[in-house]
């Protein structure tokens, strides 16, 4: 029993990374009718702004250090961050240590503005011309984007650990009245969770709720009628791209500290993404979260060494075959509306 | 041979350019600073032709039906996978290598298809990717002990290969064509240009043309123009009765057994598989070399595939050093920044030039490198009206 | 049928004589008839090839790899301080290059993939004419490679390979590797751990889904379960994995109380953060504390897991904090040229390096086979691992092995492991037709020609 919870926990957290960039996946296709190969690399951008601020926080100059030496035998050079000089160290440490959590502030001006700068400079010009075009040039914009990381970052994965504060783990069990220590869960990954489900729930209230998601909404269904009714839809449009591009760089940014990012964590979610958001439904926002986390429970569940005992392998492909049988039995995934990408 | 004055003119220029590739490829002196451009190597040149064919195969499919496969490579691997168990359990003799790589890779195609046809547009694309991406991990991992797993499959001194008698003590196995082996080559001198005629090239070459010359008759057939027709309006042409799903699946046939040829022709140039060959990179190349080269054209997939390989295999290999003895001459402080200026595109860097690529061609040629032909040749139709050129189908592979 | 293999640029001089002759007239030429073997330099250089991988997860392990080859070209070609060339017993080496040939270079990207690694030695040999392929950063890769240059008559120098098979099932005579492996990483971690964490131990291994993977596994268990520890489950994870929470929660249910990684690179990676992240350090299963243990180290990938690795065993093959002679040059000058010290990977390619033009040296040829004479049963010392055997039976080195520690308080970026211990040669020593490594054999030596 425990081991089910806990490997329901596990595809909860899983499907929520693949839900956060399938719901954006989703919103870009459903607004702009693109399809859009750069969004992993979106999403590894937005790891790369935690990466980036915690660099920018930890600027440092060099004391020399007499009593110490280097791997040369050289007098110690030791980095001392400005934040120390500013704040004194216990504060510096502290700041430092919370270098995620603020990230999320850097990231969203970063990423709106990445999108922004995406829409207008080149998939506008590519709103008229075929799907397999726009994969082609999303996709080379993709490796050109992960190029410029790597140039900078390395391809090494760099560890950007959570604030000390969420580094430990929450024990269900003895709340739920296993025995203490049966199930437990870290911290962050409990915030990741939660944090995608205020995300999703803010995209939805968003499009539900207000005008301007109304008018979104309109478009989707018809794009031309909305249009000829003197509305702007373009510049809505190209706002839901920014929108889509900061859930996708901070669901980067959240995730640095479950696995240390490294340049071509894009194009690993990617393809999988890519999956969730056709057994969702191509165009359906409901059916690309719901199939985030049905995938991800999945996932979970086929990594048990029992599964694995009478069907080795079987974690290898679990997704794939799901996703056959999904679109076998449901011709437009679980929610897709008829006609979208069929040709 | 059943063909117009224009193909044929056509399968003309590019039997041309297979035979005389070993000069094409080579256009700089050796041990000149432009020599690291040269392409007329064996490896490189067998690889152009056999990913032509991938991508000849590929266009089948894609440029006439429109339905975007994202599953390819697990067709090429499968034959490439059936071809090394040949060599190793029958003869090392290439003949039957291919013959079954085609086979087997048909049938598989024959299933996928016959399942992932039952769906259209981006659905069929991800059921493709999904049984593709299947192949690669269970070949990588459970079942290592029919496909080698990480360390891949090699032909063994050790292995029974009934039709060959023992080898010698100590000989490597090699492949080879009723004894001419595909490793041999012969050179030519011309003052300081040097050109290798390879046998393994020559056999990839002549299995190109054929397959170029079938997918030209495919491609002005009735069964052709029926498959063009699912591509601007299935619905329309289910309307009139007919029923297109063997249409497509033929084709979709065809293009795995192009597939499958390309795999065992990689085997038999080089005697050796490893499952990366079915990722879904590999799987995206071909639709890359495709489109870039001009989907839906006879010679852009193979202008396609060369381009891409090209890419791949002379640009990875510039390195810094390489950097610095081109701009040699200039005072330092000037090599230095041009150095430093030019490197992160080359070298290490390559990804992210063909990543530049590949975004400016889809933007300013979106009928990909035919277009970019189609363009020059119109400049020149300009000066001289007379001149009818077959739509730009004469630009040279490089 | 004869296979006649050339040299391009034993083509350019002699061609330059037909050139004098007369261009019109091409000279037919069939090259290294009179040399007998494969891309014989001709001139005043030879021309190494090093094939590492510069794009995907590893690209940065191959930069490394590129700077100590590059480093080792500078040495051998009598630049710098000379490293370990000052340290190594082997007094053949002048700094004059190898045999009095100037040493050039060409590289090429493996992208950690069989088909482009083997893409890129060709071209190396076919184009360059390259007489020794060297480098690499992935088992698959070292087996696709070393296959190709058996095939092709030239000599590979292994860079880091670490699974059994390189020289166990897939051995070939033209390939050498001087990087440790999976039976050495079992048979130097066991004892270590018995000592520290007792013979009554429940292990529980994750492994990578791979050749490499079942290796390591199967050297870690045999070798920990000859010591008392019982292998509680072993669970397969996908290379393609970047996520362990699932495969990690189980562990909590178990009453294991060791984990075993049998993951490299970013798998390692992310196992380890993540196991760390489940509390599986502070748990206490009866009575004892639970303990994490990773067989192969890598700094550069460890650095990748920040703060994690403290207090995690592994094992590795050479670390720049060793005191010998060997290692302080090789750290002094590759620190001096860099400002970093060195990696395991940049440490084995180097010495390849090294190694290979040691033997054409003091076999007073380029010829592989006359450099696989050389280099079999060859002992040295001074290159960092201490005294050390090329055994002939099948191209392993035979040196210590490092037990590692990662490091509770780090002074720098690159002091993450301690040294625990050295565990002197004989510990890991096996017969050569020890089960782990049987099904292969060398076969001979091809020269090419």
């Amino acid at each position: 029993m425990d081991a089910i919870i806990l490997q329901i926990l596990n595809g909860l957290d899983k499907g929520s990374a693949y839900a956060l960039i399938a719901l954006g996946l989703t919103l870009i296709f459903g607004t702009l009718g693109v399809v859009n190969f750069a969004h992993g690399a979106l999403f590894m951008i937005g790891a790369f702004c935690a990466v980036t601020l915690s660099r920018i926080l930890t600027l440092s100059h060099e004391v020399v250090d007499e009593t110490r030496t280097d791997f040369l035998g050289n007098p110690l050079k030791v980095d001392v961050p400005y934040l120390y000089d500013i704040f004194g160290q216990t504060t510096g440490d502290a700041i430092i240590d919370w270098a995620v959590p603020i990230s999320i502030l850097f990231a969203i001006p970063v990423m709106v503005f990445i999108g922004f700068a995406m829409e207008r400079g080149l998939i506008k010009h590519f709103y008229k011309r075929p799907h397999a075009d726009q994969i082609l040039v999303t996709f080379g914009l993709a490796i050109v984007l992960q190029e410029i990381i790597k140039y900078f970052y390395g391809a090494n994965p760099i560890p950007t650990p959570a604030p000390s504060a969420f580094t430990g783990s929450f024990d269900f069990g003895a709340m739920l009245g296993f025995d203490p220590g049966s199930i437990i869960y870290p911290y962050w990954r409990i915030i990741y969770f939660m944090f995608a489900a205020v995300i999703i729930g803010a995209v939805f209230a968003f499009l539900q709720f207000t005008t301007f998601g109304m008018v979104v909404r309109a478009g989707m269904a018809d794009r031309e009628t909305v249009g000829l009714l003197g509305i702007n839809i373009d510049k809505r449009f190209t706002i839901m791209f920014g929108i889509a591009a900061a859930v996708a760089g901070l669901a980067g940014v959240m995730y640095t500290p479950i696995n240390s990012p490294n340049y071509h964590m894009g194009m690993d979610f990617l393809v999988l993404s890519f999956v969730v958001v056709v057994v969702g439904g191509m165009g359906s926002l409901p059916g690309a979260v719901l199939a985030g986390f049905l995938l991800g429970i999945l996932e979970s569940f086929a990594s048990m060494a029992i599964v694995l005992e009478t069907l080795p392998g079987i974690n290898q492909i679990i997704i794939y075959l799901v996703a056959i049988i999904i679109l076998l039995t449901r011709p437009r995934g679980l929610m897709g509306r008829k006609g979208v990408m069929e040709d | 041979m059943g063909l117009t004055k224009k193909d044929f003119t056509l399968l003309i220029i590019v039997a041309v350019l297979c035979l005389f590739a070993p000069f094409i490829l080579n256009p700089f002196p050796e041990g000149s600073a432009m020599a690291q451009f040269n392409a007329g190597y064996p490896d490189l040149m067998q690889r152009l032709v056999i990913f032509g064919i991938f991508a000849i195969g590929f266009n089948i499919l894609f440029g006439l039906t429109g339905y975007l496969s994202f599953g390819h490579a697990a067709f090429l691997g499968v034959g490439s996978y059936a071809a090394i168990w040949m060599m190793k359990l029958l003869t090392m003799n290439v003949i039957p290598a291919i013959i079954v790589s085609v086979a087997v890779a048909g049938l598989f195609s024959l299933l996928v298809g016959w399942i992932s046809l039952r769906r259209s547009g981006i659905y069929f694309s991800i059921l493709t990717l999904a049984f593709a991406q299947m192949s690669y991990s269970l070949a990588y991992s459970v079942l290592t002990p029919i496909t080698g797993g990480e360390t891949g499959l090699q032909p063994k001194y050790t292995d029974p290969r009934i039709l060959d008698g023992d080898l010698p003590p100590g000989e490597t196995p090699r492949a080879n064509l009723f004894g001419l082996d595909m490793k041999d080559s012969t050179q030519i001198t011309m003052g300081d240009w040097v050109f290798t005629f390879n046998a393994g090239y020559y056999v990839a070459a002549v299995v190109m043309l054929v397959a170029f010359y079938v997918s030209i008759r495919i491609f002005r057939s009735p069964f052709g123009m029926m498959l063009r027709a699912v591509k601007s309006n299935q619905q329309r042409l289910n309307y009139t009765g007919l029923n297109s799903k063997p249409y497509t699946l033929a084709a979709f046939v065809i293009s795995g057994m192009y597939a499958g040829l390309a795999g065992g022709l990689l085997v038999a140039m080089d005697t050796q598989v490893g499952a990366e060959r079915m990722f879904w990179t590999a799987s995206g190349e071909v639709v890359l070399m495709t489109i870039l080269g001009g989907a839906g054209t006879l010679i852009g997939p193979v202008l396609g595939a060369g381009f891409i390989k090209y890419f791949e295999n002379i640009i990875s290999k510039i390195n810094e050093s390489i950097l610095h003895q081109w701009f040699a001459f200039m005072p330092d402080g000037i090599e230095d920044f041009l150095v430093s200026m030019v490197y992160p595109f080359i070298g290490k860097g390559w990804h992210l030039t063909l990543g530049i690529v590949f975004m400016l061609v889809v933007i300013f040629l979106p009928g990909g490198l035919v277009e970019g032909g189609q363009r020059v040749a119109r400049l020149f139709k300009r000066r001289k009206p007379s001149s009818d050129k077959p739509d730009g189908k004469t630009t040279p592979a490089e | 049928m004869s296979n006649s293999n050339f040299t391009r640029r034993g083509l350019i001089r002699s061609g330059a004589v037909a050139g004098a002759a007369g261009i019109a007239l091409p000279t037919y030429l069939r090259a290294d008839a009179h040399a007998g073997y494969l891309n014989a330099p001709q001139g005043d250089t030879v021309t190494l090839g090093f094939n590492v991988p510069q794009s995907g997860p590893y690209a940065d392990e191959g930069a490394d790899e590129l700077r100590a080859y590059e480093l080792a070209v500078e040495h051998l070609n009598g630049g710098g301080d000379g490293g370990m060339l000052n340290t190594f017993t082997s007094k053949a080496l002048q700094g004059n290059g190898i045999l009095g040939k100037k040493v050039e270079y060409v590289t090429g990207d493996t992208q950690t993939k069989s088909d482009a690694a083997r893409a890129s030695a060709k071209s190396m040999i076919e184009k360059d004419g390259a007489v020794m392929i060297t480098g690499g950063s992935s088992s698959g890769v070292a087996v696709a490679v070393q296959a190709l240059c058996q095939e092709a008559g030239v000599i590979f120098m292994a860079g880091l390979t670490h699974s059994n098979d390189t020289t166990g099932k897939d051995k070939r005579a033209n390939g050498f590797r001087h990087f440790f492996n999976s039976y050495m990483s079992g048979a130097a971690l066991a004892p270590v751990l018995s000592n520290a964490y007792g013979n009554d131990r429940n292990a529980y291994h994750l492994t990578a889904d791979y050749n490499w993977g079942y290796t390591t596994e199967e050297a870690v268990r045999s070798s920990t379960e000859a010591l008392g520890w019982n292998t509680v489950n072993a669970v397969k994870t996908p290379l393609t994995a970047t996520d362990f929470s699932a495969y990690i929660t189980p562990v909590l249910q178990s009453d294991a109380d060791v984990l075993v990684l049998n993951h490299y690179g970013g798998n390692m990676v992310n196992s380890l953060t993540n196991a760390v992240q489940f509390g599986l350090r502070d748990r206490m299963v009866n009575g004892k504390q639970f303990e994490i243990i990773v067989p192969l180290y890598s700094r550069l990938m460890a650095k990748g897991a920040g703060a994690n690795v403290k207090g995690i065993f592994g094992s590795t093959n050479w670390h720049w904090s060793l005191q010998d002679p060997g290692s302080k040059a090789f750290v002094q000058s590759f620190g001096t040229k860099y400002g970093f010290p060195p990696s395991q990977a940049a440490h084995t390619c180097y010495v390849q390096a090294l190694l290979y033009a040691d033997a054409c040296e003091r076999a007073g040829t380029f010829n592989p086979c006359g450099v696989v004479e050389a280099l079999e049963g060859f002992e040295f010392d001074g290159m960092g691992n201490g005294p050390t055997l090329y055994r002939a039976e099948d191209h392993q080195c035979f040196k210590d092995v490092l037990v590692v520690k990662g490091k509770e308080n780090p002074t720098s970026e690159f002091d993450l492991l301690e040294i625990v211990e050295v565990t002197p040669v004989d510990q890991v020593t096996y017969a050569p037709d020890h089960p782990q490594f049987a099904g292969g054999s060398l076969g001979t030596c091809n020269p090419g020609a």
